[in-house]
């Protein structure tokens, strides 16, 4: 980025994808999309839908019945269905919250290297802010005062992350900003806005999409943290995290309500990763973590 | 050695001013969320009662001299009485923090004693099938919620060996997998780190010499290579410190740990406000003091850091 501050330019850092490529991980992620996606074909039921009389069935393979091929819970609702609306949950909030704080975040950014002065101070000091806490900690915290809802908890997967978009944009944006391009877009008086739109933006859209990449499975991780400790999406709605917070309570009789949960959010998190470090190497070897 | 009293003055009263921010932060969230009353008090009591409580936790007096009383009562360590038991809420905290404090510093020896040694393993055959073994099991490490992690572990050593105690704080055994789930995502980070770390060193000049002089690998990666990637180790040993702070609310939570973290999730399941501001307030003392010792430590590992401030002048 900024040729003056780093005469030196440092060693890529590259990080090794498994060994077969990356077809496996896209591959995976595809499947799960499409479970989430699709899914709702595989079975004829509802998530929320018990059948008293079809308690605590196992799964096929483990002695079930093809009605219920991956068994169901405690109040009788089909896994296949309680998956497929969790999967579905989980994805669609951690979508959600990225775009949001990348939104966020690359906004703020931009503003703070075009104004500079006041706004810029403001909005590092909210980034160093918002970087020295561990975020759950900050989301229970707003959990407990403000309480549940789905606003607010999609208001708290935004806000998460958006401080690393916000240094990324805003640095690479300062350095921008100093390109002649620029300058001479401002001498022929091109309003602010369509500066940072068409002349500053792509300088830095890669940056925002590999953070993304990163973002994405972190904010995965907070949706299902919290609900898993019963403190995100609540019931009558469902998600991964909550399925295998259930799961928990009945690991020791049917420990595969806890486990297909669990391995679902681990395949997610992990493609992603994956395919975001091989994306990382590919764009920008001297990027480093923010 | 090199460390000036500017420079360590200047870090404390970053650490004040840090810890002032995050006190007044909490008090304008709390005045902000409404009215504390309103979530103590039966909305139906008649007005002379809510006038009662209102002036017995202080609410009847002015906003300034509400955030003043506060503020002091802080310093004195007075944190509010929590409306779950009655008492005081730094009671209740002060209780859990050894059982928090065994639990991460175990969870760091784990991140430590697996993760640098599996750093050093993948730099050292870099390109061969250890290093990229290693570094998968980092990744995955990374990617696997502690949650899950905590329950497959218990699954596994608990329901289907009988090794090990599912949860509770009792006796060493009971420590094992809570110190794993907490730990192997931060060896995981370590292991990477320590990698990239020694291989940006191996080419530097004094390790050409190192090995020119003959050397043992043993001599040279320890003596010569390790050393440099102190500093950065250091940082991370902060980064560390706010991801186990945060992995320990749910690590703790699964294993039926009584330490801070579960603490904290009970009573914002029952929003017991004083106790979350508490220990809200104190992830955040906690981080800026390891901020503080981070930037400390560089001072020691790296003379001309504490010193560059006096060149300067």
């Amino acid at each position: 980025m900024s040729g003056a501050a780093h005469p030196v330019p440092r060693a890529p850092r590259r990080r090794r994808a498994l060994p077969g490529g990356l077809w496996l991980p896209v591959a995976v992620l595809v499947l799960i999309v499409a479970f989430a996606v699709f899914g709702h074909w595989l079975t004829p039921f509802a998530h929320d839908q018990s059948n008293l009389m079809a308690r605590n069935r196992p799964p096929v393979w483990l002695g079930g019945d093809w009605t219920y091929p991956l068994g169901t819970d405690r109040l009788g609702r089909d896994m296949v269905a309680r998956l497929v609306t969790g999967t579905r949950v989980s994805i669609g909030l951690a979508l959600a919250g990225t775009v949001i704080g990348m939104i966020l975040g690359t906004l703020l950014g931009l503003l703070a290297a075009r104004l500079r002065g006041l706004v810029d101070a403001a909005v590092m000091a909210l980034v160093d802010l918002q970087a020295s806490i561990p975020f759950i900690i900050i989301a229970l915290g707003v959990l407990a005062l403000y309480g549940n809802s789905l606003t607010v908890f999609v208001a708290l997967l935004g806000v998460f992350g958006w401080e690393a978009y916000a240094r990324m944009v805003r640095g690479g944006a300062l350095s921008a900003h100093a390109q002649p391009y620029v300058e001479a877009a401002r001498a022929m008086a091109v309003p602010p806005a369509v500066i940072d739109a068409r002349h500053i933006l792509p300088n830095v859209a890669n940056l925002v999409i590999v953070q993304a990449t990163l973002n994405f499975p972190q904010t995965i991780l907070l949706e299902t943290g919290l609900s898993f400790l019963g403190l995100g999406v609540q019931p009558p709605l469902t998600s991964l995290g909550q399925l295998l917070g259930d799961g928990r309570d009945s690991l020791a009789r049917a420990w595969w309500l806890a486990v297909f949960p669990g391995a679902l959010i681990f395949a997610t998190t992990l493609s992603v990763c994956l395919i975001g470090d091989a994306l990382r190497d590919r764009m920008d070897p001297t990027l480093r973590r923010g | 050695m090199g460390l000036s009293a500017g420079f360590i003055l200047g870090r404390l009263l970053r650490l004040v001013l840090t810890v002032w921010a995050a006190v007044t932060l909490v008090f304008v969230a709390v005045r902000l969320s409404g009215d504390p009353l309103a979530v103590l008090v039966p909305p139906d009591l008649p007005d002379a009662l809510i006038a009662e409580y209102r002036a017995r936790f202080g609410l009847d007096a002015s906003l300034p001299v509400q955030y003043l009383r506060y503020l002091a009562g802080i310093a004195q360590g007075d944190f509010g009485i929590s409306f779950r038991t009655g008492g005081p809420a730094s009671d209740l905290v002060l209780a859990r923090i050894p059982a928090t404090l065994t639990l991460a510093g175990a969870a760091l020896a784990v991140a430590l004693v697996l993760g640098v040694p599996a750093g050093i393993a993948a730099a050292t055959w870099r390109g061969t099938a250890v290093d990229r073994v290693l570094m998968a099991g980092a990744v995955f490490g990374y990617a696997m919620p502690n949650f899950f992690l905590g329950i497959l572990l218990i699954l596994m050593f608990t329901l289907w060996l009988g090794w090990l105690p599912s949860g509770g704080f009792a006796g060493p055994a009971s420590l094992i997998m809570p110190a794993l789930t907490l730990g192997l995502a931060a060896a995981g980070s370590y292991a990477r780190f320590t990698r990239s770390a020694l291989l940006e060193v191996m080419n530097a000049p004094w390790m050409r010499t190192a090995r020119a002089k003959g050397l043992s690998w043993r001599r040279q990666m320890l003596v010569h290579a390790l050393r440099a990637t102190l500093v950065p180790l250091a940082t991370l040993l902060g980064f560390t410190l706010g991801a186990m702070i945060g992995g320990a609310v749910v690590t703790e939570t699964v294993f039926a740990w009584p330490g801070i973290g579960r603490l904290l999730v009970v009573s914002v399941a029952e929003r017991d406000l004083a106790v979350v501001q508490m220990i809200v307030l104190l992830a955040a003392a906690t981080m800026a003091v390891a901020n503080m010792t981070v930037d400390l430590l560089y001072g020691l590992l790296d003379p001309r850091i504490g010193t560059q401030r006096r060149q300067g002048r």
